[in-house]
C-alpha cells in the first residue's frame, strides 16, 4: 500500500477511534471524583495490616505479590528473547575495534566530564541500594532501584571505556544476578507455602511501620526483584552495546 | 477541565498510532508504540485520582489522610515494566532487520513484501 493510501485510511480509522475514545472517556467519573472501593480500603487498612508505609510497594510485593511473580518472569523471558535474537550469527565475530572499544569518546567529551561520569558510578550504586531497601517506607522498591543500579556501570561506558564497563559488570555476574533474583522471588513464595501454608504469604515478622526492617517480606522481595531487574537490564544493554561496539562481519 | 487528563490520553493514543502508520524508520515505529502505551498510564492514574488526595505513602502523612488509589499506580508500574521489555525485544528485532536488509525503512523489509 502506498504511503498516501495508508495515511488516508488512517485518517478515517484514527478519526473514528478518537471519537469512540472521547465518547468512552466521557462516561468515566469526573477526574478526581473517585468512586472505587479497593483503593479506599487499602488506603485505610494497608499500614495496619502489613506495617509498610509505601502502599505501592506493599501492594506490589504483598497484596498483589503473585502478579509481580508473573511480571518478573515476563521481564526474565523477554531478556532471554533479546539474548536469543542478538546471538552470534554465522560469519560474525566479536572483536574490539581498538580505539572504539578500549577508549571511545562521545562528542569529544572533555577529560573532566569523563572523570565525573566515572566518579558517579559508586554514587549511583549507593542511591540504587538505598531505593531498593527503603521501598517499604518511601517511594521506591525493587523495580525502581534495580533500574538505577543497572545504570551504574553505564557511567563507565559514558566515561569512554566500554571494556572497563564489561569489567565492572561481567556477563557471568549480571546473568547470575538476573537468575538469582528471579529464582529468589519464586523461592520466597515457596517458603510462604512451607511456613505459612499459602504461596507468597508473609511469615516474616512485620516490625514497626516506618523502620528499615519493617513490612515483613516487602524488603526481602524488594532485594530479589532489585537484583533481577538490574541484572536483566544490564544483560539487555550489554547485548545492544556489544552489537554496536564489538560485533563485526556477518552477512549483509 | 475534569475531562482534560482523559482527553490527553486519547490524543496520545491516536497520535502514537499515527506515528506507527506514518513511520519510515523502525526505531521511530517503536518509539511511537511507547507513546501509545503511555496513554494507558494517564488513564489509569486519572481514574485513581482523588481531588485533594495525597500520594499513598503514609510515611509522613497520617493514616486517615485522603489519599489517591494505590492499586492503579501499581498497575502503572507493571505497565512500565512491560513497556520496557516490549521495547527491548522490538529494538533487538530492529537490529537484526538492519543487519539483514541494510536499512531500517519498513518498506525495505523484502521478506515481508514477498
Amino acid at each position: 500500500m502506498s504511503r498516501r493510501a495508508r495515511l488516508a485510511l488512517f485518517a478515517l480509522a484514527g478519526g473514528g477511534l478518537a471519537a469512540v475514545l472521547v465518547i468512552g472517556f466521557t462516561g468515566l467519573p469526573d477526574f478526581g471524583a473517585y468512586h472505587g472501593v479497593y483503593g479506599r480500603i487499602i488506603d485505610g487498612i494497608g499500614v495496619t495490616l502489613r506495617h509498610g508505609t509505601d502502599l505501592i510497594t506493599l501492594l506490589n510485593f504483598d497484596v498483589r505479590a503473585f502478579d509481580t511473580l508473573g511480571e518478573e518472569f515476563i521481564l526474565f523471558a523477554s531478556v532471554l528473547g533479546i539474548v536469543l535474537i542478538l546471538r552470534q550469527l554465522r560469519g560474525e565475530r566479536q572483536e574490539p575495534h581498538k580505539e572504539e572499544a578500549e577508549e571511545h569518546s562521545f562528542a569529544r567529551a572533555s577529560a573532566a566530564l569523563r572523570t565525573l561520569a566515572l566518579g558517579l558510578v559508586p554514587a549511583i550504586v549507593a542511591i540504587g541500594v538505598y531505593i531498593v531497601v527503603h521501598g517499604q517506607i518511601t517511594p521506591g522498591g525493587g523495580f525502581q532501584g534495580g533500574v538505577i543500579l543497572a545504570a551504574a556501570p553505564l557511567g563507565a561506558f559514558l566515561a569512554g571505556r566500554y571494556l572497563s564497563m564489561k569489567a565492572i559488570a561481567p556477563h557471568l555476574l549480571i546473568e547470575w544476578g538476573d537468575a538469582i533474583g528471579a529464582a529468589g522471588y519464586a523461592l520466597l513464595g515457596l517458603s510462604g507455602l512451607v511456613f505459612a501454608g499459602i504461596f507468597l504469604r508473609n511469615y516474616i515478622p512485620l516490625g514497626t511501620p516506618g523502620h528499615l526492617l519493617s513490612g515483613g517480606q516487602l524488603d526481602v522481595a524488594s532485594v530479589f526483584v532489585g537484583l533481577e531487574v538490574s541484572g536483566a537490564f544490564l544483560v539487555a544493554w550489554t547485548q545492544f552495546l556489544d552489537q554496536a561496539m564489538l560485533v563485526r562481519g556477518g552477512q549483509q | 477541565m475534569s475531562f482534560l487528563p482523559f482527553a490527553v490520553a486519547a490524543w496520545l493514543f491516536v497520535i502514537g498510532l499515527y506515528g506507527i502508520v506514518s513511520s519510515n524508520n523502525l526505531v521511530r515505529t517503536i518509539i511511537s508504540l511507547t507513546v501509545v502505551q503511555s496513554s494507558t498510564y494517564l488513564v489509569l492514574l486519572g481514574v485513581g485520582y482523588v481531588s485533594g488526595g495525597k500520594g499513598a505513602i503514609f510515611a509522613d502523612i497520617t493514616q486517615v489522610s485522603k489519599a489517591v488509589d494505590p492499586v492503579v499506580q501499581v498497575l502503572v508500574l507493571t505497565d512500565i515494566v512491560i513497556e520496557a521489555t516490549v521495547t527491548g525485544l522490538l529494538l533487538a528485532l530492529a537490529v537484526q532487520a538492519h543487519k539483514r536488509f541494510g536499512s531500517l525503512d519498513p518498506h525495505d523489509l523484502r521478506a515481508l513484501r514477498d
